[in-house]
């Protein structure tokens, strides 16, 4: 499943970062930073909870970059 | 001198952060909060550094007389902090922050080593704090410009490609309702009153209108549209209301499906920008490691081997400046933004491109492929030309519609369009169908023949034979022979021009295939100018074409093709890029198309490549630019040559002007007049 999110972040180079984090987070399959549109597409994992993982993801992204934000 | 410089600059920063907050902050959308906030902090800072620069740190030292020793000492430290503490307190949490969880190796890190060691250097020697601060002033300005200037281009380019319809028009009970057009079903009627834009794709069941399609096409010539006439979503209804019946869900509208390819468009990563952001990974720990050993080893080899005084402090003052300079930010910053800019340029001129890799293959292509119906040539028949006529061409014409007017086969339909006004039944009588041969009628009173050179056989009328290429309808009237009418599929206006475009974009090969007859073709190819034909090929002869193609050219030069049809699909997928022709072509072309031309000009294919060419030269140029800079700096920071202001031009000054010259990437300059105007020239001498 696919799903998209609007995120807030000042730097490319720590929506990179995010970008990273969040497919090191466990239950995602991949995921996509667009800087430039300021939107997180994140691909989850078979029979993953995409609210639970989510939160997941933001607590990886807000330890690489403090200042990020993830609409969930 | 250098207080001097750096007075005017701190006057130069305060009158600028007081006119952006002026200026800017009064706008409506002008700053966000953050930016405000941070605009004040700046000013603040400035203002009070500005003023400790005039008190030396001799004056200070009244103080000690007064109350404790060295209490001027202290003060002076004090207001110094305080002002590095007013602009520096955020970058500071962050980068303890950051080493809390161990990411250490990140742009506050960096600055707050280097400032907090400038500090401690000045703390120590009661010096100069006034670096420091600056510093951090500086890099704040740069940051602030960064977060400005990206977050302005950003909303400029989104504005730019806002096709979204916010609501649709329902008629209910004689009122008109706004509602979500989600939730618009498929056959329902929606209202589209003058400058509203057309949420759903569908047909006009009532009203007369012109549609301005610019958004969606590029094309500021107006689109006429009546009853029965398809209008897509996106397109704005000028003058006057239009009520349409929805053919399409809203999702599976135009506006839907051009919205989710560019929005997801900057989301597939060019090569440039993988490697920037692999780059980057490598990159910032090596420079602090570098940092570090500048820092120790030539201290401790003079201090051990070469029997001299360590110079700690100008060591740990080189290395410093050594990671300001180092920042990779403007590399990181400016390449999605080139590349968004650029498909946020190529956008506007109706070219949508899929993907920040496609701008990429598309600068390298060497060779296009055609396909030749609805490509090249409009794919609909169309009244090409009239010779031998005994009679007005109009007239001939009009004959010929008349007595073609109870058949619905393509010809005679092209015969209705060249004709032009409402075709009067009653003028024509007793139409005699031979199949496969053609008409004869009686039309006020004369006998009309119309049809192949089969029925003038036939009717015993000698006829000329047309050396023209197409369906060729020669026409009797009373028994006499007067003339044929030319039917053929006609070549799109810009085609040849088109050609002659992408030649001198530098493309070196144009290869058109068709599953046309092969005097067709050869026709169509020799008055285009097109390199090479291969005709009557099914489709899958198609792909096996490319692919042979694709297996000759050198490895690095690119094939696009352009295509329209269903059965282009594949062919489009298996090019290296797979241009489609956007509004008459399939929607399977179009997805499995890497690049739509919405308005079906095949001259924008050499606009694209010209945007594209521009789009990676400034990649190429800010790649190159900001690790040239960055480098000579770093090379100059080592041994000593550069200070601290050079080092935050290093990083914020590469950085800003990066940024400048990736937003010329949205600028896309239209191919000069002149060079048109000598195409039109070598069009019409041939």
């Amino acid at each position: 499943m696919k799903k998209t999110y609007k995120i807030e972040v000042d730097c490319a180079n720590c929506a990179n970062l995010m970008e990273e984090a969040a497919r090191k987070t466990a239950g995602v399959e991949s995921a996509t930073v667009n800087f430039m549109t300021q939107k997180m597409i994140v691909e989850f994992a078979e029979g993953q909870e995409p609210g639970t993982v989510m939160q997941e993801v933001l607590k990886a992204c807000k330890k690489v970059e403090s200042d990020c934000e993830i609409f969930l | 001198m250098q207080e001097i410089v750096v007075s005017v600059l701190l006057a130069a920063v305060i009158i600028m952060a007081a006119m952006v907050l002026d200026i800017i902050g009064r706008r409506k959308k002008g700053l966000t909060k953050k930016q405000s906030v941070m605009m004040r902090r700046i000013l603040l800072t400035a203002v009070i550094l500005f003023v400790l620069q005039f008190i030396s740190a001799e004056r200070f030292t009244v103080l000690d007389n007064y109350l404790f020793p060295s209490a001027g000492r202290w003060l002076r430290l004090a207001c110094y902090l305080a002002d590095y503490l007013i602009i520096g307190y955020d970058i500071l949490k962050k980068a303890a922050k950051g080493i809390q969880n161990r990411r250490v190796f990140d742009e506050s890190f960096l600055m707050t080593v280097a400032t907090v060691g400038a500090m401690a250097l000045a703390i120590y020697e009661n010096g100069e704090y006034l670096e420091a601060i600056a510093v951090m002033l500086f890099y704040q300005i740069g940051e602030w410009f960064q977060s400005y200037a990206v977050g302005k281009s950003r909303r400029n380019i989104s504005e730019l490609m806002d096709i979204r319809p916010d609501y649709a028009n329902v008629e209910s009970d004689g009122k008109l309702e706004q509602v979500d057009p989600d939730e618009v079903e498929i056959g329902s009627v929606i209202v589209v009153q003058p400058g509203e834009k057309v949420p759903i794709d569908g047909i006009v069941v009532e009203g007369v209108s012109s549609l301005n399609t610019s958004a969606l096409t590029g094309e500021s010539l107006p689109r006429e549209v009546g009853v029965g006439d398809e209008v897509i979503s996106g397109c704005i209804s000028m003058t006057s209301v239009l009520k349409i019946q929805t053919t399409k869900e809203f999702g599976e509208s135009t506006v839907s499906k051009i919205l989710d390819l560019v929005e997801n468009a900057s989301s597939r990563k060019s090569k440039s920008e993988d490697f920037i952001s692999k780059f980057a990974k490598v990159y910032t720990p090596a420079v602090c490691y570098a940092a570090l050993a500048l820092a120790f080893l030539p201290p401790l080899v003079r201090m051990f081997f070469l029997g001299m005084a360590a110079d700690w402090g100008v060591w740990i003052y080189r290395a410093l400046t050594f990671l300001v300079i180092s920042c990779p930010c403007a590399l990181v910053i400016s390449i999605p933004l080139s590349f968004f800019a650029g498909i946020g340029g190529a956008s506007r001129e109706g070219v949508l491109v899929k993907g920040s890799n496609y701008l990429e293959i598309l600068s390298k292509t060497k060779c296009v492929v055609f396909d030749k119906t609805g490509t090249m040539t409009k794919g609909v028949f169309e009244v090409n030309a009239i010779h031998h006529s005994s009679i007005d061409d109009e007239k001939l014409i009009e004959y010929a519609a008349l007595a073609e007017s109870a058949s619905s086969h393509p010809i005679s339909k092209s015969l209705q369009r060249a004709y032009g006004k409402e075709i009067d039944r009653s003028r024509v009588s007793n139409i005699q169908e031979i199949s496969g041969n053609g008409v004869t009628a009686t039309v006020d009173g004369m006998e009309i023949a119309a049809g192949n050179d089969k029925l003038m056989k036939h009717l015993n009328i000698p006829y000329h034979d047309c050396h023209h290429v197409g369906t060729i309808i020669h026409m009797g009237i009373n028994g006499e022979y007067a003339g044929h009418i030319v039917i053929s599929d006609i070549i799109k206006p810009h085609a040849k021009e088109a050609i002659a475009a992408l030649k001198r974009a530098g493309v070196g090969k144009t290869i058109m295939l068709t599953g046309d007859a092969k005097k067709v073709a050869d026709q169509v190819a020799a008055d285009l100018a097109i390199d090479e034909v291969y005709s009557e090929l099914l489709p899958a002869d198609k792909v096996e074409k490319v692919e042979a193609l694709l297996q000759t050219k050198p490895p690095k030069a690119k094939l696009a093709f352009v295509g329209d049809g269903i059965n282009d699909a594949p062919v489009l997928s298996r090019a290296d890029i797979g241009i489609a022709m956007g509004a008459m072509g399939s929607d399977a072309a179009i997805e499995a198309a890497d690049i739509v031309l919405m308005d079906d000009d095949p001259l924008k294919i050499a606009q694209a490549i010209r945007i594209s060419r521009k789009c990676l030269r400034i990649v190429y140029q800010n790649i190159v630019f900001a690790l040239a800079v960055k480098f000579a700096c770093l090379a100059l920071g080592a041994v000593g040559i550069a200070n601290m202001y050079l080092a935050i031009f290093a990083d914020v000054g590469v950085m800003v002007l990066a940024v400048l010259n990736a937003i010329r990437c949205l600028f896309t300059d239209r191919e000069s007049t002149f060079g048109k105007n000598q195409a039109n020239n070598v069009g019409t001498q041939k």
